[in-house]
């Protein structure tokens, strides 16, 4: 019986551990223990939130744990326990048990609404971006500019993807988190998604950015991110909702630039696009 | 007595079974039919975990080295549709049937001929299901979840599930009728509601949620059908449908499913755990309020399951608050288990180790259930790898184990024989080690980001991928030892007294063991009941 506890006991022991000390972004795997604490001012209320339950269950799993442990020490046959058969019920024990429980779900439930109510404010928004999801790829338009593309699966890792191909998905780089055209926003900016899907429903999900919103055929949903001013760099993520077959196939990979550096791309972007639908225009044909 | 004429007297004959199969086809005895449930549950629960194992080898490693993605797909749909429906809840069947009857002291189920129905619906439902991994277009592929539109674009396997999941559903209510009906009008005099073991009162609640839901799932896969079928829009938006409705109606039978997964392990913890402590169980009252606290509370938390599609902010903030009040009845049950191990003379029979496992590794899955009631954090672990650990830890040590401690605490009872303890504390030991394994690390995984229902992941999350396949494996192998243990039993277990452990209460210990064919011809007498009722 003591093997149980222990065994229950290095469990919680693992997940303490993994708290102090693993960083979020460990080269290994076996250091990515907890969820990233993200680049976005919604991400790490977040983080916040989640840290702050895991503490609490923690706490209660000390004392929950502990009384059975106690109990199971305590009282064994074996070292000549006797059972108090007198031991009914106790009204007293009962509400106690009853209402504590009930403080600490306030207590829990008061700053997660607060969270709720910043994510559901998507007012003041500089950028609009509508993303659609395919079977299986990502496109992105930005609302009040002809930019618009698709991003899919980078090449590499689609070869090493395919059954049995024979290439070590250790030698690809950023193996099924990398795609031809990554989404570019800018930092220091409070972007909003407008999600939306064509076939069948996927679910949009960077957890740098702290959430992820399901992409539904004939619905719009919403959300915005806000990325750190000095938190630039790549983000990755994936579809998360079940889309059919090539669902673990379609990463979503985000570009995030300063604010002169998105302007720039953009606008090179547009440039490029101008150029290209101008060539089709002249050749018909080819189009 | 044995004349065999027309008459009442033969059909009171206690010796009179048909042999050969016409026992079990035509079986309307709760026993035979128990055991028909228990041996079927028995069997999809080993087709159901090989699906698994298959899903646990491809994500060995990163790559795809075995399967087709869309049939990696088709193993997690059906691996789910065949454990709930076809090992958990059949189990949960069989074991009401066997014991129901004898811990009210009646002497059968009341509706006989429905019990044998409901039943043998039961191997037709799983023909078809299984039969889908044989036609065109290969197994469902779409989730047990069914959602459009992705569920319809499933080939011929499409109607065919959808008609199991008819069947099935038909068997529950039948089943779950039956149960309510011998409850509320089979219990000896004198037994009343408030004397009835927690097992019975913890199935009698599970009853109504069947009934109350299984309509609504029929419903649902219905419209699914004609959408398919016949031209109505019902889930698609190009028709002035909507895909988000299905998920409404779905986890509105999906949510109370679960509990009715979930309630009768707590009565079974509930039974298990007095009687190895040798004390009453603490807060018998308690205990029952808490158990309808859940059942209804399960009414109005289903958009829990479906934070991410976008909902008003009121709507998700009553669907959390509602959510995270379910803790608080629980927490009651946990609290007033580890009340009854207070002060009792404690041993660790193999019944009572799977109970105490239950007890660590529920509250375990309480604590990430919990953690999944928060919204905003929620947006991060929805469909994440985190949501599968935590129903995993629910379902497998929670209800699996419960079925498991079950079967060795009143297997005695059922053939008369007692069991190699030595050996069911090994198989114990081994499911408790690998369930962690196999389970806990899956936490990680999704809180570092790994998507559920992937074939293949980015190599960051291999490493725990590979230790949670190996406990898998090392849990998938460890569950052989079960039908072994019976059959070793069934074969040269020593004869086990009417009272096959010493703590044990409830007027099924009343009668001998292996208990007779009919159970309570005569009604127990107040004495016994008395003696058997003590909580
Ligand atoms: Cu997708």
């Amino acid at each position: 019986m003591i093997r149980t506890m222990y065994k229950s006991g290095t469990a919680l022991a693992a997940v303490l551990l993994a708290q102090f000390v693993a960083p979020a972004h460990a080269a290994s795997g076996w250091g990515e223990l907890n969820m990233p604490v993200g680049v976005t001012e919604l991400s790490k209320k977040i983080y916040g939130l989640h840290m702050m339950i895991f503490w609490w269950c923690v706490a209660i799993g000390v004392f929950v744990f502990g009384w059975m442990i106690w109990a199971m020490v305590s009282f064994r046959r074996s070292k000549g326990a006797v059972a108090n058969t007198a031991m009914l019920h106790s009204t007293k024990a009962e509400i106690i048990w009853t209402l504590i429980p009930v403080g600490i779900l306030v207590l829990m439930t008061v700053p997660a609404a607060r969270v709720l109510i910043d994510i559901e404010d998507a007012r003041n928004t500089e950028l609009t971006i509508k993303v659609t999801g395919y079977q299986w790829k990502w496109q992105y338009e930005y609302l009040g500019t002809d930019v618009g593309f698709y991003s899919t699966l980078a090449h590499e890792s689609n070869a090493a993807r395919q059954l049995q191909s024979g290439i070590d998905p250790r030698s690809v780089p950023n193996y099924l988190l990398d795609v031809d055209n990554p989404l570019v926003v800018p930092a220091g900016t409070k972007v909003r998604l407008l999600l939306t899907a064509q076939d069948v429903i996927h679910s949009w999900w960077v957890p740098d950015f702290g959430m992820k919103k399901d992409a539904i055929p004939g619905l719009v949903n919403e959300m915005w991110i806000k990325v750190d001013a000095d938190k630039t760099g790549r983000y990755r993520g994936q579809c998360a909702e079940l889309c059919g077959r090539d669902h673990g196939f379609m990463p979503v990979v985000v570009d995030v630039m300063s604010k002169e550096d998105f302007e720039s791309w953009l606008a090179a972007r547009k440039a490029a696009q101008q150029q290209a639908a101008l060539a089709a225009n002249r050749n018909p044909s080819i189009s | 007595m044995a004349t065999h004429t027309h008459t009442a007297a033969a059909h009171d004959d206690h010796d009179h079974k048909p042999h050969g199969w016409r026992r079990w086809v035509f079986s309307t005895n709760h026993k035979d039919i128990g055991t028909m449930y228990l041996v079927f549950a028995c069997t999809m629960f080993f087709v159901g975990g090989t699906m698994a194992l298959i899903v646990r080898a491809e994500l060995f490693q990163p790559g795809l080295q075995f399967v087709d993605p869309q049939f990696f797909n088709s193993m997690t749909s059906m691996h789910a549709l065949v454990m709930i429906f076809g090992a958990i809840m059949p189990a949960w069947v069989g074991l009401a049937n066997w014991l129901i009857p004898m811990q009210i002291g009646a002497p059968d189920m009341a509706l006989p001929r429905l019990n044998n129905l409901s039943f043998w619906i039961l191997p037709f439902a799983f023909m078809l299901l299984l039969g889908t991994l044989f036609v065109p277009g290969g197994a469902p592929a779409g989730g047990w979840t069914m959602y459009p539109p992705l569920a319809l674009q499933a080939g011929d396997s499409f109607p065919m599930m959808i008609f199991a999941v008819h069947l099935m559903g038909i068997s529950s209510v039948l089943g779950a009728i039956n149960v309510v009906v011998t409850v509320m009008n089979m219990r000896a005099p004198g037994l009343n509601l408030l004397r009835m073991p927690l097992f019975v009162w913890t199935w009698l609640i599970t009853a109504y949620l069947l009934v109350a839901v299984m309509p609504v799932l029929a419903g649902a896969v219905t419209m699914l059908l004609t959408d398919h079928y016949f031209g109505t829009s019902f889930f698609a938006a190009s028709g002035g449908g909507d895909p988000v409705m299905f998920q409404h109606i779905f986890w509105f039978f999906g949510h109370p499913e679960v509990y009715i997964m979930i309630l009768p392990a707590f009565g079974v913890v509930s039974e298990i755990i007095p009687a190895f402590s040798r004390k009453p169980l603490f807060g018998y009252e308690s205990m029952v309020y808490a158990t309808a606290a859940i059942g209804f509370l399960s009414f109005i938390v289903w958009a829990h399951h479906m934070f991410t599609v976008g909902m008003p902010l009121a709507g998700q903030l009553f669907f959390m608050l509602a959510t995270m009040l379910i803790s608080v009845p629980t927490g009651v049950k946990i609290f007033n288990w580890c009340a009854t191990m207070t002060k009792g003379s404690l041993s660790f029979e193999p019944p009572m180790l799977f109970a105490i496992a239950f007890l660590f590794l529920f509250t375990i899955g309480g604590f990430s259930g919990l953690m999944l009631a928060i919204v905003p954090a929620d947006f991060q672990y929805q469909d994440s790898y985190f949501v599968v650990a935590h129903f995993h830890y629910v379902l497998v040590p929670g209800s699996l184990f419960a079925i498991i401690g079950a079967v060795y605490y009143w297997l005695p009872k059922w053939v008369g024989r007692m069991y190699d303890q030595k050996l069911a504390t090994v198989h114990f030991w081994l499911s408790a080690i690998f369930v962690n394994v196999l389970f806990f690390p899956q936490h990680f995984l999704g809180l570092a980001g790994m998507p559920r229902r992937i074939p293949d992941y980015a190599t960051q999350f291999a490493d725990w991928n590979m230790v949670s396949s190996i406990g898998a494996f090392g849990f998938g192998f460890s569950q052989l030892l079960l039908p072994f243990i019976i059959i070793k039993c069934l074969r040269s277990g020593a004869p086990a007294p009417a009272r096959a452990w010493d703590g044990a209460h409830g007027l099924e210990w009343e009668l001998p063991s292996p208990a007779p064919f009919h159970s309570w011809e005569v009604p127990p007498s107040a004495a016994v009941i008395e003696r058997g009722a003590e909580h």
